[in-house]
């Protein structure tokens, strides 16, 4: 709380304000000065230069000491209106007062200092581990697909003659799957550093919404998919403006997921609807659903599911979010209350619907 | 006399010409290649192949250069293998005269049906009257289009868009050059009129206009006409 109180007030409102703080605190105090004594009123004065060493920057506390000791000395100790200073008592009392309002100030100044130092280490460990895990992930992720195709071709090249054709035709298929995978990932890495480079530019032109989803649709049934894709399109969608390649790369991680982390048999519904000029995507299915705790997690670079079955990059989420962001949308991610998980995507489009040109 | 195609790869990597060479002579080509843009040049004007499959990342030239160069006499089909994906390039390859854009990694059995189907519409000689193409058949001189042996009803624009299509079966029509050629050049950034008439035509030409056979979408590029056959 305290750092958020320097980080909002400028040094110079500090200063100001702290100025201010003991100039309203002696006037009050002048007002039931005749009720109490002066050696009361630089206790009063001392806390408040505490209080606001808890909360300000080093020189407008320091300001605060060296201002409230004038003050006291000014207007509370006898002879009034004036700097000097009636006994020797009183003296050892200002010398003092100057002295413990400056030790205040100062401590609370370095304590701060420490916690500072200490939450960047804090930090910089943070981002170390970040990058370890990132780092072996992807070491992971890369290595995997090809150990086995390193692994199933020097089978076929040094151990042909041991192999049953059903062997030989496993490990084809490895070595088929393996770098599909492979490319997938590399494909994910190739995205993800476009987005962190920073030059992604989305470039919006008419999108026929019907024909993208179904696009996507035969794209991820090139390979096999053992679950039930429907499409269930609002039958007066109008075109939409946005960009094509960046919709059909979110969609298509979207479905992709959907297909390699469900069961077989399992439904997926791909869904497009218009609210004025929000278009809405969602991709939902009945399978399992996400654990609760790790749905905060899941867009996040390089995040799996901590009981995902192998094959995913941890890319394919991030990417979803950032591609959907940089056309201005947004993602969400919620657990259906049937079971299952569903994935709304929300842009705002320009929308066209000219679609009755048809005697032209 | 052989009756095979012939087509010259043109491609340092060698071991994308090899895999190309045992893909393509399995599926009976004649195979011819080049390493260099210099080496590529040379070989097609000295026998120009039916086809040329060329990649973009050339040592000694821009793949997009040799493109060019081609195209300023060579008129068979050239494919582009490249694994530059960007909109921007497939685009301006295909501006500079490339029949088709394929992304490496590519499966081989997509580049075959590729390559078959440039093929075909580079014979399709300009005074056929009627193309068939499975069960459509259009017949260029009466103006008629047919699907199952039955007229279909297309209006002007109809007809124009998939005439142009027909044309140039298996070539990548960009989105400009389509606007162009059937609206006129004050229409090509118009892409809205594009996708409402691709949507009409495939509802009367296709099968299920959502899973299309001829007319296939080139993401955020164009589109290309194939035949089912």
């Amino acid at each position: 709380m305290t750092t958020l109180f320097i980080n909002i007030i400028s040094k110079k409102k500090q200063v100001l304000l702290s100025i201010v703080l003991v100039f309203v605190t002696a006037g009050v105090c002048h007002t039931f000065s005749s009720y109490v004594g002066y050696r009361v009123i630089g206790f009063i004065l001392l806390v408040t230069v505490s209080l606001i060493a808890m909360f300000f920057d080093i020189v407008p506390v320091l300001l605060a000491a060296v201002f409230s000791a004038l003050i006291w000395d000014f207007f509370f100790i006898p002879p009034f209106f004036t700097f000097q200073v009636g006994s020797a008592e009183d003296s050892i009392l200002l010398l003092m007062y100057f002295v413990v309002a400056l030790i205040s100030g100062v401590l609370t100044f370095k304590i701060r200092q420490i916690e500072k130092i200490a939450r960047q280490k804090e930090e910089k460990a943070k981002t170390v581990k970040l990058y370890t895990i990132l780092f072996n992930s992807l070491s992971h992720e890369l290595r995997t697909p090809i150990a086995a195709i390193i692994g199933a071709t020097d089978n076929l090249q040094n151990n042909n003659e041991r192999l049953t054709p059903q062997n030989r035709h496993d490990l084809i298929g490895e070595i088929s799957k393996a770098s599909f995978r492979l490319n997938r990932q590399v494909d994910n890495l190739l995205n993800m550093s476009r987005l962190e480079a920073g030059f992604i530019q989305p470039k919006k032109d008419w999108c026929d919404i019907n024909e993208l989803i179904y696009h996507v649709i035969e794209r991820i049934e090139e390979n096999t998919v053992s679950q039930k894709i429907t499409v269930n399109i609002n039958p007066n969608m109008p075109l939409c403006k946005l960009d094509e390649g960046m919709l059909e790369q979110v969609l298509y991680n979207l479905l992709n997921n959907a297909v390699l982390y469900t069961e077989a048999g399992t439904r997926i519904d791909v869904i497009a609807n218009i609210h004025a000029d929000v278009l809405e995507l969602i991709i939902e299915d009945d399978g399992k659903g996400f654990p609760e705790e790790e749905i905060p997690y899941v867009f996040d670079k390089f995040y799996r599911l901590k009981n995902s079955a192998a094959g995913g990059t941890g890319l394919g989420l991030s990417i979803v979010k950032g591609f959907t962001e940089a056309q201005g949308g947004t993602v969400r991610l919620e657990n259906r209350s049937t079971g299952g998980v569903r994935f709304s995507i929300e842009m705002i489009s320009e929308t066209s619907y000219i679609q009755n040109l048809k005697n032209e | 006399m052989s009756n095979k195609a012939d087509i010259l790869i043109i491609d340092d990597e060698a071991q994308i010409r090899k895999l190309l060479e045992i893909t393509l002579e399995s599926n009976d080509y004649l195979v011819s290649q080049a390493v260099t843009a210099k080496e590529g040049l040379i070989k097609v004007a000295n026998h120009p192949p039916d086809l040329v499959l060329l990649d973009l990342g050339l040592p000694d030239e821009s793949g997009h250069t040799v493109l060019q160069k081609l195209r300023e006499w060579y008129t068979g089909p050239i494919i582009i293998l490249s694994v530059l994906s960007s909109e921007e390039d497939i685009v301006k390859a295909l501006d500079n005269g490339a029949n088709d854009y394929l992304v490496k990694p590519f499966r081989t059995g997509e580049l075959v049906a590729r390559i078959r189907s440039a093929l075909r519409g580079a014979h399709i000689e300009s005074n056929t009257p009627v193309l068939n193409f499975g069960t459509l058949q259009v017949d260029l001189v009466a103006r008629i289009v047919k699907k199952n042996n039955e007229i279909l009803k297309l209006t002007a624009t109809e007809y124009t868009l998939l005439s142009l299509f027909v044309k140039n079966e298996g070539k990548v029509l960009t989105h400009q050059y389509l606007l162009r050629e059937v609206w006129g050049p004050g229409y090509i950034n118009q892409l809205q009129y594009l996708r409402v008439f691709i949507a009409q035509l495939r509802k009367k030409i296709e099968k299920d206009p959502n899973r299309p056979e001829h007319i296939i979408t080139e993401s955020g590029v164009g589109y290309r006409f194939t035949s089912t056959e």
